[in-house]
């Protein structure tokens, strides 16, 4: 793929990421001043994203060959002989694609934001640090260079962090901050590793001379490479083994679970692997990895997602099912590489729905999550109903809604790969539809249908409360439809959640506009596949188990025990449990040896032998006893002894 | 009368000095024998001059006579400073300054 210099529209490109943080700056710099119009503003500057977007977009639909990959170079940033960092942006059909998706869902999402968030006397800071985040999305997918997208990764890291621990009155919201943050840091190891094996392998950092140089640099480099990039991969989108902090993630607002923590941040990941695909096509070994990474953690999430009673863990649970799937199908290859960004796309709709329509849940029953407790919403929140299910039907792949489309895209691909491994992914990928098809139709009978579980048992609530409420505050909701202002964006994203696989897969639309970044999927096939059928069949089975275990029978008000595998992933799986006891655990003896060494063996040392020089000369000293004669005997003695010595010398 | 006698004498003087030193407690009787002790070693002094033939060990008697005459000046004022403060002579009674 051949790069051009930017010209006409493109070369305004850093409109796209000045917007954003010219509305983070003044919200952050201007301070309670900005309390009033301040939300405008963050809407605002998102939207201007958005239609430079759409501009460029369009302007980029125009061009043909090479004049669909531009390269804007906006300033040396660290130039020093023949090491050259520069700030660069490239727009091509990849970072496009990812441009709509984060202004577009962005944008809906700050506009719900501005109801979900009214009452709440931060809401400037957190539009502040939702434009951050967008600059940072943005930056991210946007850079022509490593460094760059290590910038827009951290950024987005910083801002994930402030947000979830947004209501850090919070201790569980403060605590689940550090550990998103602290489960990046390792990530975010694998990527700075991977960037500094580039910079002494190949000298530089842009894709076009990184990707150049891979063809040639020999697959030991490239395995590296793979490998560093799908660590970074797994701590930014959750995925095994670093899966654990999304599901404390969930603490944070609504917004910014929708946002950051099911649309975007999370896939960043995705986005690292499929941006790096000359790396990885050169490397069958970490091309292995990931698709392993990506199996395990679609099952691993799903799982979880099935015994959860907070709604919002659930969809977590679901989102790291979900970008399992991405990442197993970038893992595939030229034959996966679109279908893991079409998914990304789609899910972008319509698990920003499901969140958004789990806000609107949590709005009108006072901020309760636990699903034992609501029942019988679909009259009273009938928008609601209506878009979170069709996000519903979209997630578990019902046709034609998006999720059909581009997931049994992945299981085709999987199918396709041959071999054992291939029939493994396959399997994985179908069981995991079915698995799906189980918990998100537990999520819609328990919310929406059967009876209002919530009048007889009250809620709690008060996610945003400072102080928290109490079991004892104990309050019968008045659940009711949200303002138009949170409709308006989950109808949007629900008509996303319907029509964006059709339109994306369909025609291979999608495959024939990223072909010049990641190549065309070597096999192309129709909408029904024998694999896509067998997953259609297992989702029956999952909604009619569902409906068997939470529709047909009354849901208890208080979780039953369970069995080994309920208990077991209502634990996350015992992934907390298991870095508890090999990393953390170990850590703490670690330092806890560290530091009785430390005081008792090299201070021991030390203050033992002072001690023992004091005590000494303690004793010592009491010879000074003031008593001139004895000075002076002493004086006799000693030239007497000096005499002595002297002569025996000579003698 | 060798010279070896005389060193002898000046043994027996130093000796005498330096015991009067350790066992007397009056500082004016401490001085008399440090002044013994120091012509005890003018002596020895002179007569290892006269048995070396040259005057090296005469002119360093002379020095020690001069430091030994401004040394009695010194330390008697300073007995007399201590002997009007304590209305005490003997150095065992001036021991404050110690461990």
């Amino acid at each position: 793929m051949t790069t051009l210099a930017a010209t006409g529209v493109f070369r305004y490109s850093w409109l796209l990421l000045a917007f954003p943080v010219f509305g983070a700056g003044v919200l952050l710099l201007g301070g309670r001043r900005t309390n009033k119009w301040g939300h405008l503003l963050g809407v605002l500057m998102s939207l201007a994203s958005l239609v430079y977007g759409f501009i460029a977009f369009f302007t980029l639909l125009g061009q043909s060959g090479a004049g669909r990959s531009q390269d804007l170079h906006m300033y040396s940033w660290i130039p020093v002989a023949g090491f050259q960092a520069n700030i660069g942006l490239l727009i091509d059909p990849l970072s496009i694609s990812f441009v709509l998706l984060i202004t577009g869902v962005g944008s809906l999402i700050l506009i719900y934001a501005v109801a979900y968030m009214a009452h709440d006397p931060e809401r400037r800071r957190f539009f502040a640090y939702l434009n951050l985040f967008i600059a940072s999305m943005l930056l991210l997918v946007l850079s022509d260079n490593y460094l760059g997208l290590y910038v827009g990764w951290e950024g987005v890291g910083l801002a994930s962090y402030l947000l979830i621990g947004f209501w850090q009155f919070k201790p569980t919201a403060a605590v689940a901050a550090k550990k998103a943050f602290i489960a990046n840091r390792v990530g975010d190891a694998g990527l700075s590793l991977a960037i500094m094996l580039m910079f002494a392998e190949f000298g530089t950092f842009n894709f076009t001379g990184v990707f150049d140089q891979a063809k040639s640099g020999g697959s030991g480099v490239a395995t590296a490479l793979g490998l560093l990039l799908l660590l970074g991969a797994c701590g930014k989108s959750a995925q095994v083994p670093l899966q654990s902090w999304l599901l404390d993630a969930m603490e944070g607002p609504t917004p910014v679970s929708a946002l950051i923590h099911a649309a975007t941040m999370v896939t960043a990941g995705v986005y690292l692997i499929v941006r790096s695909n000359p790396i990885f096509n050169d490397a069958p070994t970490a091309q292995l990895a990931v698709t392993v990474v990506g199996a395990v953690t679609l099952l691993f999430g799903a799982i979880i997602g099935c015994a959860k009673d907070d709604i919002k863990k659930a969809l977590a649970g679901s989102t790291m099912s979900q970008i399992g799937y991405m990442t197993l199908a970038a893992g595939l290859g030229p034959a996966g590489y679109v279908f893991a960004i079409a998914h990304l796309l789609a899910h972008g709709f319509f698990k920003a729905g499901l969140f958004l329509g789990a806000g609107s849940v949590l709005h009108g029953m006072d901020d309760e999550v636990n699903m034992r407790r609501y029942g019988g919403l679909r009259k009273l929140l009938p928008i609601t109903f209506v878009t979170f299910g069709l996000g519903y039907l979209a997630i578990i792949g019902i046709p034609p809604f998006s999720g059909f489309f581009t997931k049994d895209s992945i299981i085709d691909a999987a199918w396709e790969k041959g071999g054992t491994s291939g029939w493994i992914l396959a399997a994985c990928a179908i069981i995991g539809a079915g698995i799906t098809a189980f918990y998100m139709s537990r999520v819609m009978l328990m919310t929406y249908f059967g009876p209002k579980r919530w009048e007889e048992n009250g809620v709690i609530g008060g996610a945003g409360a400072n102080p928290p409420f109490t079991e004892a505050e104990r309050h019968i909701p008045h659940p009711h439809e949200s303002p138009l202002l949170m409709t308006v964006p989950m109808i949007l994203l629900a008509v996303g959640s319907v029509g964006a696989g059709w339109f994306l897969i369909v025609n291979y639309r999608f495959a024939d506009f990223l072909a010049p970044v990641v190549g065309l999927p070597p096999d192309q096939h129709g909408i029904w596949t024998w694999p896509g059928i067998i997953a259609l069949i297992l989702v029956v089975f999952g909604v009619g188990i569902a409906w068997a275990m939470y529709g047909r029978v009354p849901v208890l008000a208080t979780a039953p025990r369970g069995s080994v595998l309920t208990r077991a992933a209502r634990a996350d799986l015992y992934g907390d449990a298991f870095n508890e006891s090999v990393l953390m655990r170990p850590g703490q003896w670690l330092t806890r040896l560290s530091v009785y060494f430390d005081s008792r063996g090299v201070d021991g040392l030390v203050n033992g032998l002072a001690a023992t020089i004091g005590g000494t000369s303690g004793r010592v000293r009491r010879l000074q006893n003031g008593f001139v004669r004895s000075y002076a005997l002493s004086m006799l003695i000693g030239a007497v002894l000096l005499l002595a010595g002297l002569l025996v010398v000579r003698l | 009368m060798s010279p070896a006698h005389y060193v002898f004498l000046a043994v027996i003087l130093f000796v005498i000095g330096a015991v009067g030193v350790l066992v007397r407690r009056n500082a004016i009787l401490v001085f008399m024998s440090v002044e013994l002790m120091l012509n005890a070693c003018n002596l020895a002094f002179v007569a290892f001059a006269r048995m070396h033939g040259n005057l090296d060990g005469q002119v360093v008697a002379f020095f020690v006579m001069v430091v030994a005459a401004a040394e009695v000046v010194v330390g008697l004022a300073i007995l007399m400073a201590i002997y009007r403060a304590r209305k005490s002579a003997s150095v065992d009674d001036a021991n404050l300054l110690k461990y």
